[in-house]
């Protein structure tokens, strides 16, 4: 509790203290009422002088005068001790949620606790802590065990276990040695390590991920902008009903059934509308939900943009995922070389070589099967035909390495491949010389991951890909997909998630899953963009709505049951919040709530929706 | 251009309000308050400088909510 959360608990107990005294205290009359305005100014002179304040600045109709109205009123017709719980209970309810938001900023802070507050730069055979703002590229660092890697870079000497867990949720140590790429954020556990940085502090992973985190709470869900826009409405609305109601009913019996007006119990109930009218609940219960949501997921290493993301995701009902890099690890192996009119050697030396320019994985597999160093001298007037292949020069030779649709376009017959795989057809100077097979592993995951996502209630699965229609149909029906579009440009892929788009009812949205790798137009397109595997992708973690930082597929279905758990709180406090106000209102007009209930419909509702908020946060056995 | 300051607010509906407030606010082109995260994003319209803005998006704020603080 802070300074100020403990002076309010101060003065809670102080004049709760106070109110059992008087309780049993036998006074009359004017004693009285000056006994009972200690413990009433005692718990609520701030409220008093924020409402004066209020009216001074025009802005009327705020808790603040609610609650100075309600309690001032009570206390008028002489139900003190009403007046003073009022005020007290509702002091109660603001350091309870105070006390609240507080625990849950820390909470989430923790669980994002992953900023480096140091480098370790060695000058002079001295290790020097320095700002990691100061670090150049290209400066080397050192990580000692137990300390955080501060900037994305390439170790380049030592060998040692990351602890991830912080950004993917995944809690196994990863092991890295000499020439791995490893991004800040990341735990060392073992051993020392030196890292070359590759990247700015401003620019490495954690400072992306941490200012993606910060800035999700500024983009609000519908459900956030309807509660302050029915906050804004809600209040006046009831104090012009609390006013008719102290007014009317008197005057109509007075005038017209010629009773007596009881005027004083008219304005009592008057006075219950007012306690009750307070939309506290509603208004820190519904971004509380979503920042515990969003939280939570972060937790589980979904990293979510901003809160009208959450709610979208909860409402998808297809899922279109990108073959290369979400189903399968993205990372090919050449299997066999297939009709080779050469050696098989030498075509690979041939199609690494003209493939040498392109960082697809599909190059890089030939480039590792090639295995040796790239003279990048032997290889000129590169050209890459996009979605087709390449041809190039190579020794003089024009090698031409593609798919078949290359193959067609130069007017070379090729032979088929009868396996599973991708196919890259080479022709030298015109000539077809055979084909090399390289072929995906599937994530271990896949398939389970398509089931858990007809489980949390996603219709239709779609899987998209460049492959040929032989290998797609084949993977698809292996994991369970319900449809799959094969042999698919980049441009194609957007065309298809749009005639996607287009095929079904507004109100359930389509999320496209990719590995950020060429498919940011997709991303974007898509109601809700998902990129994988993201760790060290900007491109990924800018076009992406949600960033699922490890390349686990089922984390998707993962991120969807967070999202479904949160809006499903978000609207139990929704209605539930409202539905009480509401019985609560209309039992107050009809003279059956007293105050006490009022409390209970203010401050008690309060009270249970943040708690039920905060049950947003804890997405371990989604 | 945008810019991020740190806000101190109680309430959550007090928030909102400081969101509505500076969004009226000459110069600013759109602002949003996170209650949660204790945090204004203001974009400012080309041309306003932050400088002269920022005090009477204060000003304004503290009209619609007396207790409230945005550092800048």
């Amino acid at each position: 509790m802070n300074k100020k959360q403990k002076k309010m608990l101060i003065r809670i107990l102080a004049a709760a203290a106070m109110m059992v005294l008087l309780a049993v205290l036998p006074v009359d009359g004017y004693l009285r009422f000056g006994l009972f305005m200690i413990p009433y100014l005692v718990i609520g002179y701030d409220i008093l002088k924020k409402a004066w304040k209020g009216i001074l600045n025009r802005q009327v109709f705020d808790e603040n005068f609610l609650m100075a109205v309600a309690t001032l009123g009570a206390i008028l017709l002489g139900d003190y001790s009403e007046g003073v719980a009022v005020m007290l209970f509702y002091q109660v309810g603001e350091l309870f949620q105070s006390y609240a938001v507080g625990k849950s900023r820390r909470n989430i802070s923790d669980l994002m606790d992953i900023r480096p507050d140091y480098a370790n730069l060695e000058r002079d055979g001295v290790l020097e802590k320095v700002d990691p703002d100061e670090v150049e590229i290209g400066s080397v660092i050192i990580v000692q065990p137990g300390e955080k890697v501060p900037i994305d870079g390439i170790i380049i000497e030592g060998k040692t276990a990351l602890n991830t867990s912080a950004l993917t949720g995944e809690s196994l140590p990863r092991d890295v040695s000499v020439g791995d790429e490893i991004i800040s954020g990341c735990i060392n556990m073992t051993g020392l390590i030196r890292i070359r940085t590759t990247k700015e502090f401003g620019e490495s992973t954690v400072s992306k991920i941490l200012e993606l985190v910060e800035n999700s709470s500024s983009r609000k869900s519908k459900s956030e902008n309807f509660i302050s826009k029915f906050a804004r409405y809600y209040t006046p609305a009831v104090c012009y009903g609390a006013v008719a109601l102290a007014i009317l009913p008197p005057l109509v019996r007075m005038l017209f059934l010629s009773l007596s007006p009881e005027w004083g119990d008219w304005i009592y109930r008057a006075l219950t509308f007012l306690v009750i009218s307070c939309p506290c609940a509603l208004v820190i219960s519904i971004p509380l939900s979503f920042f515990a949501g969003i939280g939570g997921a972060s937790k589980a290493g979904v990293l979510v943009k901003g809160s009208n993301y959450l709610e979208t995701l909860s409402q998808t009902r297809t899922v279109v995922f990108d073959k290369t890099g979400t189903m399968t690890q993205g990372v090919f192996e050449v299997s066999d070389v297939h009709h080779g009119t050469i050696d098989s050697d030498l075509l690979l030396e041939y199609a690494a070589l003209a493939e040498s320019a392109s960082s697809h994985p599909i190059s890089k597999s030939l480039q590792r099967a090639y295995g040796k160093p790239i003279d990048r001298s032997r290889v000129t007037d590169i050209e890459e035909i996009s979605g087709n292949g390449v041809t190039a020069k190579v020794d003089g030779h024009l090698i031409a390495a593609g798919n078949a649709r290359l193959m067609e376009r130069l007017g070379v017959t090729y032979k088929d491949c009868h396996q599973a795989g991708t196919v890259v057809h080479i022709a030298i100077d015109g000539t077809y010389a055979g084909h090399i097979l390289i072929s995906d592993l599937i994530k271990p995951t896949a398939a389970e991951s398509i089931q858990a996502l007809k489980r949390s209630g996603v219709k239709k699965t779609v899987m998209l890909t460049g492959d040929a229609k032989r290998v797609a149909d084949q993977v698809a029906a292996g994991l369970g997909f319900d449809e799959v579009y094969s042999e698919l440009l980049p441009a194609d892929k957007v065309a298809k998630v749009e005639e996607l788009l287009s095929g079904k009812n507004d109100s359930e949205k389509l999320a496209f899953v990719g590995d950020g790798i060429n498919d940011a137009p997709v991303l974007s397109r898509a109601d809700i963009g998902i990129a994988m595997g993201a760790m060290g992708s900007d491109a990924a973690i800018e076009a992406a709505d949600i960033v699922l930082m490890d390349d686990d597929p089922l984390k998707v279905a993962k991120a969807i049951r967070i999202s479904r758990k949160c809006i499903r709180i978000v609207y139990q406090n929704i209605w539930f919040a409202i539905g009480v106000k509401a019985v609560c209102l209309i039992l107050g007009a009809f003279g059956i709530a007293n105050m006490w209930m009022a409390i209970f419909a203010d401050v008690g509702v309060m009270i249970l929706a943040v708690l039920n908020a905060i049950r947003a946060l804890f997405v371990e056995k989604l | 251009m945008k810019k991020t300051y740190k806000i101190d607010v109680d309430c959550a509906n007090c928030a909102n309000k400081m969101e509505e407030a500076t969004k009226k606010t000459a110069g600013v082109k759109d602002a949003t308050v996170s209650f949660m995260t204790l945090k204004m994003i203001v974009e400012f319209e080309d041309g306003a400088d932050p400088k002269a803005v920022m005090p009477v998006v204060l000003k304004n704020c503290k009209k619609v909510e007396d207790d409230c603080e945005i550092f800048f």
